[in-house]
């Protein structure tokens, strides 16, 4: 998403990203981002929770006006929780937990579309 | 701000130890250290019209679903839906939850609510929808890039949101 940033900043739009993954964020070094403390897959909030949701995209929506260099990454001191046990077994940064050491579940990277739904197959294939 | 201790998840650590552990070549990361352009804010986000981008793979009924291996392609979806008709596709996150609840990846309710309620000025009609996990970063500088230019060039934004997973 960094590279993503860099380029619409570049050509003229203003960004901000929002990110999770802290260490993949600074190294990509995207104009704005603003720190979420969440698990993987959960970049803007816990689901079924529209008021968390909305807090977190209004802090994020604060960074946006409050970073005034390039490169800043802004804690927006949104957490998951008060215990941090879940990072204990958050796992690879390419995946949400499904790559250990003890071994490698990820999905099969396959090159058909992967339809959510059959029926989504069906309205796609028919259009 | 809420808890102020920092300790985020060092996912480049652990994906390398894991790499290691396995017997895998080192994962390369994308890294930029040349400092990013910058654009400033033209005007106060609250008359501010936003640009969503996102890229869990979101896709809505009647598109081409993503496939899973590095698919640069975009889809470009309608932000007046409800995030329940969203659908995503993704090969390397819990899918579950997001399909429970959309927003988590693809915010589009929540801006919605936002513009309502005067926090933003507006909400661009599309919202630029892309699959991460693109692991050749010469087809992600290339391909996918340059076509999400040319969407948000076509839109009349102030400002872009980018939600990766």
């Amino acid at each position: 998403m960094g590279l993503v940033a860099r380029a619409l900043e570049a050509a003229g739009v203003p960004t901000l990203c929002l990110t999770a993954a802290h260490s993949i964020t600074a190294a990509a070094n995207p104009p704005r981002a603003a720190f979420v403390d969440l698990p993987l897959g959960y970049t803007a909030g816990r689901p079924h929770e529209p008021a968390f949701q909305r807090d977190l995209l209004r802090r994020a929506f604060d960074a946006f006006e409050s970073i005034e260099a390039p490169g800043t990454i802004v804690d927006t001191g949104v957490r998951w929780s008060d215990d941090e046990s879940w990072k204990h077994t958050a796992s690879s940064g390419l995946n949400n937990g499904v790559v250990s050491a003890e071994g490698d579940t990820r999905s099969e990277r396959t090159p058909d579309p992967q339809y959510q739904y059959e029926s989504d197959r069906l309205a796609a294939e028919g259009a | 701000m809420g808890v102020v201790s920092l300790h985020p998840v060092d996912y480049i650590a652990r994906t390398r130890e894991q790499y290691d552990a396995l017997g895998y070549e080192p994962y390369r990361w994308a890294e930029w250290p040349e400092p990013p352009a910058w654009t400033p804010l033209a005007k106060p986000v609250e008359e501010s019209t936003v640009a969503l981008l996102g890229s869990g793979g979101a896709y809505q009924e009647g598109q081409v679903a993503f496939h899973w291996q590095d698919d640069t392609g975009i889809r470009m979806v309608d932000t007046a839906q409800p995030a329940s008709d969203v659908r995503v596709t993704h090969f390397a996150y819990d899918l579950l939850p997001a399909r429970e609840d959309p927003n988590i990846v693809f915010p589009v309710d929540r801006l919605r609510e936002l513009v309502d309620e005067g926090f933003l000025g507006g909400l661009a009609p599309e919202a630029v929808a892309f699959m991460g996990g693109i692991y050749s970063v010469r087809r992600a500088e290339e391909e996918l890039t340059p076509r999400i230019l040319e969407a948000v060039g076509a839109m009349d934004v102030d400002l872009a949101l980018l939600v990766p997973v």
